[in-house]
C-alpha cells in the first residue's frame, strides 16, 4: 500500500503540476466533507491529497464591475452565506448551499465540492444550474469554462479530465426583478440527503411577466436535470395557476428516478412537481419585491 | 507511512504533533494529544460529538485531517472552562439537567458556544436548527435548548 | 415502609449531579477514552452475507503480516451447552451469545462476526482484517417475520423446534417459541360487543441509537487475571458473560465500568469483550476494541420488527368486552425476542374480563435482538392503542374518557398473572385530561392523538456500601453504571438518610471487585432497587453512628436518636448531652470501634408499575406526506421523583425515541439481506429541529414498597408515542396508518389512496 501524501500548494499552477504528476491518483481537498468520509470507507484510495485551501484566489468572492459574481472553489457554505451581495442576488443558491449538512458541515463544505462529488441529490446543484453558474476548470491543457449542468455525468463521476479541477464558479450579473429559490424534500428537518430537490430562477418584466426561467431538479435522475420544458412552461405569463400546473406536469414528466432507501419512483415524481411549484412561487415573490 | 509535522494552536496553547495524512484531527486530538473530550460517534459528520472550533468556525473534527490544522486556532471542549471557572453554558447545563449520559455534551457545548458567538439572541427555532448537527439520544433536546437560550439571555444581561 | 409525604431535605430537589463537572468539561472517560501501554487494536471480520455456511477460514496471511499479534475465531471459544442462564436482564442462552460474538458453522446476518485480529495499529488491524479469507456457501435468507414463519422458509437452526407448542413439532422451524396469556373467554366478549375493530400492523426493526459505540480495553495478565474496562449497562453482567463464553472462572475477571454514552438496553449484552479477552490472552498484551458506527448498526442488537393483529370489542358505553392480540416478533439470529413482555404489556392498562394474547418468537437473518427500552411493549402498545382510538372514534367517546372507563386500578387482575397493587393510571389519565394541551385549538391539516403505556419495572439484586470518611463526608458505592443521572439520586437518598448536605456525599460506581453484586442497569430498576440498597446501607450506618454516640455518652444505644445529621439523646431523661454531628462522631471513630460504614445486598421486591399518557399534536403536509410535530405532552406516574430534573429528562428522552420510531427510524435491507442504512445519515433519529419542547407532567402515586415511594421511570415513556403519533395522523388526515415508520412516502401514498 502506497504511503498517502499530502500537499497544500499556494498557487493554481503548482496545484495543476501536482495533479499532473500524480497521474490520476490524486484527490483535490477543499472542504473535505465528502472526501474524508470516502477515504474512511475506503471508497477511494488516492496516493496524493492536494489541499487547495492555501490558494488565495480560491478563497475569495469577487463581484466584478459587470456585476458577475465569482466564487472561489474553496469558499465554505458558511462564508458564502455571510456574503451580503451573493445572498441578495442569488438567495436560492445561498439557501441551497446552506442546506448541505449541519452547521458543522457548513463550516467546511464548498459548493464546488458538492457539485464535483456528483451526487444526483446534491443540494447546491439544482440551484447552481438554475442560476446559470459557469465553472472555471483548469488543468494541464489550460483553462476552460463549463456550465454547472455539464459537470456531473453520472452518479459520482464528472466530465473533468484527469488532472483538471474547478477553481471557481461565476454567477451571471443579476438582471433587475430576478430571483431564485431552492427547496428540497427530506423526511426530517435537517441532516438528510434530498429525496427531491428543485431550483427555480426567474426574471420578470415590469408587469410581473416571466421573461426568463430556469428549472432544475435534483435526485430524480442519475444527474441533476436542467428541465428546459419546465422553464418554457413559465415564460411569457405571470405565475398563475395554469402556469403552475404546466410547471408541475413538465417537472414530473422529466423525472427518471429510482426506488431506493430514500424514496420511491412514485413519490419522487409527485413531489418533484410539488416542489417545482413551491420553489417557483418563492422565486416569483422574491423577484417581484425587487426593483 | 510518513508522518507530517504540524504546528497549530489548541485552546490558545501552541501545540505541535506528528501525524499520518489520513489521520483526522479527531484521531490526533484523542489518540496523540490525549484530549479525549471530543468524541467519535460516527466518523462521518452526522452526529456532531466531535465538534471543535477552527478559527472561529464550528466544524466536525472527524472531517478535518490532522495535517489541515497547520497554522490554525483550534478550540476544543477542554478549553471552554477557564481553569476551575466553568463557562456559563457548562454551568447552565448542570443546573438545568441538560445532559444524561453526557457523551454528546462536549459537542453540544462547543456548538452552543459557536452559536452564541455568532448570534447572541437566537430564537428557539434558530437554536434548534443551529444544533441540528448534534445528535442526542437521551434528552429529546428539550433541556439542552432551554439551557442554551437561558445562557443567551443571561449573557445579554436580560 | 414508605415515608410519609413530608418535606424532604433532598428528595425532590434539583441538585447538581456529582459527576456533572467531568461531563461538561469532557474529562470523564467513556469506553474509548482509555488506553494502556503496549495496547493493541482489535478489529472484527464480519460476514457480508445474510445467511451462509462457513466452509473455511484461513488466517495465515493475516498472521503473517508484521505487526499482527493475534487472530481468533470461534474455535478459540469453548463449546457450551445450549441453555438459558439467568445472569443478565433476562434468561440468555450462553451458547447463542457465544456464537453471536463469533460465528460457528454458519453466519446468520450481514455483519455477523466471524473472526478478529489484534495488531499494533488501527491501520494494520484493518489490513489484517482484509487478509482473512473466509469461504462461504451462501444460503437463502429470510428477514420478514411472516415469511420466516412460512413452512417453506429458509431455516436458520436445524435444531430449533418450537417451545410452547403441544405436541412439540418434529420438523425444525424458525419459531423459537410460542407464548399465550389468556383470561376469560374472548369469544364471549366479542359476542357482547356493539362494535368490534380488527386491524393488522407491521413495524420495522429499530436501533437503540446510543451515540457512543461499543468499546472496551482489556488486559490478560500472565497470571490468568484479566481486567476489563468497558462501556456497558452492567459490569457484573460483562464479567459473568465473558467468563461463561470463555470458560473461565468469574473471579478471574475484574470489570471496571467506564462512563457509558447511552445504552437503552442495547448494552446489556457483550459483543466485543469476550473477543478482546481472547485476543489479549493470545497476544499477551492489552487490547482495545471500538465499534465503528456501521458496526454498531450491523453487529449489535436492534429491537424486533413485528407483525401483529389486534382485535378489540366494546359495548356502546365504551366498556371493552374483549381484547385479542396475535403478536409475531423478530428475534434476529437467535431466539430471544421480547415477545413475553410485549404480550403482557399489550392490554395491561385496562381492566378486562376477556383477554387472549398469543405471541411468537421468530428467528430471522438480521442481528440478534437486544433489549430496547421497555422491550416488546412499544410495539404492542402501538397496535392496541391505535385500535382503542378507533373504537373511541366509532363510539364517539373522548379518547381519554374511554381509557378512564376501562382503566386498571388497585386490585385489577391482569391478563398475565399478578393483581395490581396501588398504581397511578387513573391519576395519570386525570392529569392528562386536565392539561391545557388537551383542549387547545388545532389549525388546518393539524391533528391530535392520545395514547397510553405501561411497563412493569423490576427490582432485583443490588448492593451498596456506605462508608463514612474521617471528616464526616460519605462515600456511597454501588455497582450500577449511571445511564441517566442515577448517581445524583443515590447521593440524594444517602444524604436524606444520613441527614447531611448532599455535597458531602460522593457516589461512585465501583468495579466488580469492590462492591457486592448488582444486577445490571435496566428495567428502570436502579433508583428503585439500588436506591433501596443505598437507603438500607444508610440506615445501618445511622444505627452504627447512634451506637458510637451511645459509647461516647456512655448510655444505651436505644437512648440515642438520629435527627437531621445529628445524634441526640432520645429524651431529656437520657442526659443533657450536646447533639453530636456526623462529622464529630467520625472524628472519634478510631476510639469508638473503628471505621464506620455498612454494606447491604438485597433482592428488591415490590417494584412499582408505571403508567404514562401522551398527547401529540402534529401537522401533515398533504402534498408531501411530511409530518411536523407541533406540541407534545407526556404525563407519567413516577411514584416519587427523587430528582425531578432527571425524571423529566427520562420522560422526554423516551418520548423522543418513540417519535423517531413512529416517523422515520427503520432498518432497510436489500434483496440480499444486507443492511442499507448503517449510519446516522440514513438511519434517521430525531434531530433538534424535528421536535418541539416536550412538556412533562409528573404524577406521584407513591409505591408503598420503596422507602421514598419510587417507581421506575425510564422505560414507560417510550410506550405511548407511536400510537399517539399514529392517532394524531388519523385525526389530521383520516388515514389510519398500520405500518411503521410513517415516513413521508408511506404517508403520502396513504393520503393519495394508494396505500
Amino acid at each position: 500500500m502506497n504511503a498517502l501524501q499530502y500537499e497544500a500548494p499556494n498557487t493554481v499552477k503548482k496545484a495543476v503540476a501536482l495533479l499532473a504528476k500524480a497521474n490520476g491518483k490524486a484527490k483535490v481537498l477543499a472542504g473535505g466533507t465528502d472526501l474524508l468520509v470516502q477515504l474512511r470507507a475506503k471508497m477511494v484510495s488516492p496516493d496524493l491529497i492536494v489541499d487547495v485551501k492555501k490558494i488565495p484566489q480560491l478563497r475569495k468572492i469577487t463581484v466584478g464591475r459587470d456585476g458577475r459574481i465569482r466564487v472561489g472553489a474553496a469558499v465554505s457554505g458558511a462564508e458564502l452565506g455571510e456574503h451580503a451581495r451573493v445572498s441578495e442576488a442569488y438567495p436560492g443558491v445561498v439557501e441551497a448551499v446552506e442546506l448541505i449538512g449541519s452547521t458543522q458541515i457548513q463550516g467546511r463544505a464548498t459548493a464546488i465540492g458538492n457539485l464535483c462529488n456528483a451526487s444526483p441529490a446534491a443540494d447546491s446543484v439544482p440551484a447552481l444550474i438554475a442560476a446559470g453558474a459557469v465553472c472555471t476548470v483548469v488543468g494541464p491543457n489550460g483553462e476552460r469554462q463549463v456550465p454547472a449542468e455539464k459537470i456531473g455525468v453520472s452518479p459520482g463521476r464528472t466530465s473533468l479530465a484527469p488532472g483538471e479541477f474547478v477553481v471557481d464558479f461565476v454567477l451571471p450579473a443579476r438582471k433587475p426583478r430576478s430571483a431564485d429559490a431552492y427547496l428540497r424534500m427530506i423526511p426530517r428537518t435537517e441532516m438528510d440527503i434530498a429525496i427531491v430537490g428543485a431550483g427555480v430562477n426567474l426574471s420578470l418584466d415590469g408587469d410581473g411577466v416571466i421573461t426568463e426561467a430556469r428549472v432544475a431538479l435534483g435526485a430524480v435522475a442519475p444527474t441533476v436535470l436542467l428541465v428546459e420544458e419546465a422553464g418554457r412552461a413559465l415564460v411569457g405569463g405571470k405565475l398563475d395557476d395554469a402556469a403552475l400546473q404546466r410547471l408541475d406536469a413538465a417537472a414530473r414528466a422529466a423525472c427518471r428516478p429510482i426506488d431506493d432507501k430514500r424514496g420511491t419512483i412514485t413519490y419522487r415524481t409527485k413531489v418533484a412537481g410539488v416542489l417545482a411549484r413551491r420553489a417557483a412561487a418563492i422565486a416569483y415573490e422574491r423577484a417581484r419585491s425587487k426593483r | 507511512m510518513t508522518k507530517y509535522h504540524v504546528n497549530t494552536s489548541i485552546n490558545g496553547e501552541p501545540t505541535e504533533f506528528l501525524c499520518e495524512p489520513q489521520e483526522t484531527l479527531l484521531d490526533v486530538l484523542r489518540d496523540t494529544l490525549g484530549l479525549t473530550g471530543s468524541k467519535e460517534g460516527c466518523a462521518s459528520g452526522d452526529c456532531g460529538a466531535c465538534s471543535v472550533i477552527i478559527d472561529g468556525r464550528l466544524v466536525c473534527s472527524c472531517l478535518v485531517l490532522g495535517v489541515e490544522a497547520e497554522g490554525h486556532e483550534i478550540g476544543t471542549i477542554e478549553g471552554l472552562a477557564q481553569g476551575a471557572h466553568l463557562h456559563p453554558l457548562q454551568q447552565k447545563f448542570l443546573e438545568e439537567a441538560a445532559l444524561q449520559c453526557g457523551i454528546c455534551t462536549p459537542g453540544f457545548l462547543v456548538a452552543a458556544k459557536a452559536l452564541l458567538d455568532a448570534n447572541p439572541n437566537p430564537t428557539e427555532t434558530e437554536t434548534r436548527y443551529w444544533l441540528a448537527g448534534n445528535l442526542c439520544r437521551c434528552t429529546g433536546y428539550d433541556k439542552i435548548i432551554r439551557a442554551v437560550m437561558d445562557v443567551a439571555a443571561e449573557m445579554r444581561g436580560a | 415502609m414508605a415515608s410519609e409525604a413530608k418535606e424532604f431535605k433532598w428528595v425532590g430537589k434539583r441538585t447538581i449531579r456529582p459527576d456533572g463537572i467531568g461531563k461538561v468539561t469532557g474529562r470523564d472517560r467513556f469506553g474509548a477514552d482509555f488506553a494502556l501501554p503496549g495496547m493493541l487494536v482489535g478489529k472484527v471480520v464480519r460476514s457480508p452475507h445474510a445467511h451462509a455456511r462457513i466452509k473455511s477460514i484461513n488466517v495465515d496471511k493475516a498472521l503473517a503480516l508484521p505487526g499482527v499479534k493475534a487472530v481468533v475465531t470461534a474455535a478459540d471459544f469453548p463449546v457450551l451447552p445450549s441453555e438459558a442462564q439467568f445472569v443478565g436482564e433476562g434468561p440468555v442462552n450462553m451458547w447463542d451469545l457465544s456464537r453471536n460474538c463469533l460465528a460457528r458453522d454458519k453466519v446468520l446476518y450481514d455483519g455477523h462476526a466471524v473472526a478478529a485480529v489484534a495488531a499494533v495499529s488501527s491501520d494494520l488491524a484493518d489490513q489484517a482484517v482484509a487478509l482473512i479469507e473466509v469461504s462461504y456457501e451462501v444460503l437463502p435468507h429470510v428477514i420478514d417475520v411472516d415469511e420466516a414463519m412460512r413452512p417453506d422458509a429458509p431455516i436458520l437452526h436445524e435444531d430449533m423446534f418450537t417451545d410452547g407448542v403441544n405436541p412439540k413439532p418434529t420438523k425444525p422451524s424458525n419459531v423459537a417459541k410460542r407464548v399465550e396469556f389468556i383470561k376469560g373467554k374472548v369469544e364471549d366478549g366479542f359476542e357482547k360487543a356493539d362494535v368490534i375493530v380488527e386491524r393488522s400492523f407491521t413495524t420495522k426493526p429499530v436501533h437503540q441509537g446510543y451515540i457512543e459505540p461499543h468499546a472496551c480495553v482489556v488486559n490478560c495478565g500472565e497470571d490468568g487475571q484479566a481486567t476489563v474496562w468497558s462501556s456497558s449497562q452492567g459490569q457484573f453482567m460483562v464479567r459473568a458473560y465473558c467468563a461463561k463464553i470463555l470458560g473461565w472462572d468469574i473471579s478471574e475477571i475484574r470489570v471496571t465500568p467506564s462512563e457509558i454514552g447511552g445504552g437503552f438496553g442495547g448494552k446489556t449484552l457483550v459483543y466485543l469483550e469476550p473477543v478482546a479477552l481472547a485476543l489479549s490472552k493470545k497476544s499477551g498484551r492489552p487490547v482495545k476494541m471500538v465499534m465503528t458506527r456501521a458496526e454498531v448498526f450491523r453487529g449489535s442488537g436492534p429491537t424486533s420488527g413485528a407483525s401483529m393483529t389486534i382485535k378489540i370489542g366494546a359495548t356502546k358505553d365504551g366498556r371493552i368486552t374483549a381484547g385479542q392480540a396475535l403478536l409475531k416478533y423478530q428475534a434476529g439470529a437467535f431466539g430471544g425476542s421480547p415477545i413475553g413482555p410485549g404480550c403482557m404489556c399489550s392490554f395491561a392498562p385496562y381492566d378486562l374480563e376477556n383477554v387472549e394474547v398469543i405471541g411468537y418468537d421468530v428467528v430471522v437473518n438480521r442481528p440478534r435482538v437486544a433489549a430496547y427500552r421497555a422491550p416488546g411493549a412499544p410495539i404492542a402498545h402501538f397496535g392496541v392503542e391505535s385500535v382503542v382510538d378507533e373504537i373511541a372514534k366509532k363510539l364517539n367517546i373522548d379518547p381519554i374518557e374511554i381509557r378512564e372507563r376501562n382503566a386498571a386500578r388497585e386490585g385489577t387482575q391482569t391478563h398475565f398473572g399478578p393483581r395490581f397493587p396501588i398504581i397511578g393510571f387513573v391519576e395519570t389519565l386525570k392529569a392528562a385530561k386536565r392539561h391545557p394541551h388537551w383542549k387547545a385549538p388545532l389549525g388546518e391539516n393539524q391533528g391530535r392523538g392520545f395514547a397510553t403505556g405501561f411497563w412493569f419495572n423490576i427490582g432485583g439484586e443490588s448492593s451498596a456500601t456506605v462508608n463514612i470518611n474521617e471528616d464526616g463526608t460519605a462515600v456511597v458505592a454501588t455497582g450500577n453504571p449511571d445511564i441517566g443521572g442515577s448517581r445524583a439520586s443515590m447521593a440524594i437518598m444517602a444524604a436524606e438518610v444520613l441527614g447531611i448536605d448532599v455535597d458531602r456525599v460522593r457516589p461512585i460506581v465501583a468495579d466488580t471487585s469492590s462492591v457486592g453484586y448488582c444486577f445490571l442497569t435496566g428495567g428502570s430498576r436502579v433508583t428503585f432497587a439500588t436506591g433501596m440498597a443505598v437507603v438500607e446501607a444508610g440506615r445501618k450506618t445511622v444505627k452504627e453512628l447512634c451506637n458510637r454516640a451511645a459509647k461516647i455518652w456512655e448510655v444505651e444505644p436505644d437512648q440515642v436518636v438520629w435527627e437531621d445529621g445529628f445524634a441526640r439523646p432520645a429524651s431529656s431523661n437520657v442526659g443533657d448531652f450536646e447533639p453530636l454531628s456526623l462529622a464529630a462522631i467520625a472524628a472519634k471513630s478510631a476510639r469508638t470501634g473503628g471505621p464506620i460504614g455498612a454494606s447491604t445486598s438485597l433482592n428488591a421486591q415490590g417494584a412499582g408499575a408505571g403508567f404514562a399518557a401522551h398527547i401529540c399534536d402534529l401537522e401533515v403536509d398533504k402534498e408531501t406526506g411530511k409530518v411536523t410535530v407541533l406540541r407534545y405532552t407526556a404525563v407519567q406516574d413516577v411514584g416519587r421523583a427523587i430528582h425531578p430534573g432527571y425524571v423529566e429528562g427520562q420522560i422526554q428522552g423516551g418520548a423522543a425515541q418513540g417519535i423517531g420510531w413512529a416517523l422515520n427510524e427503520e432498518y432497510i435491507y436489500d434483496d440480499k439481506g444486507r443492511l442499507q442504512n448503517p449510519g446516522f445519515l440514513d438511519y434517521r433519529v430525531p434531530v433538534a429541529s424535528d421536535l418541539p419542547m416536550i412538556d412533562t407532567v409528573i404524577v406521584e402515586v407513591p409505591n408503598p414498597r420503596h422507602p421514598y415511594g419510587v417507581r421506575g421511570v425510564g422505560e414507560v415513556p417510550i410506550c405511548p408515542p407511536m400510537a399517539a403519533v399514529a392517532n394524531a395522523i388519523e385525526n389530521a388526515t383520516g388515514c389510519r396508518m398500520t405500518a411503521l415508520p410513517m415516513s413521508p412516502p408511506v404517508l403520502l401514498a396513504a393520503i393519495d389512496g394508494e396505500g
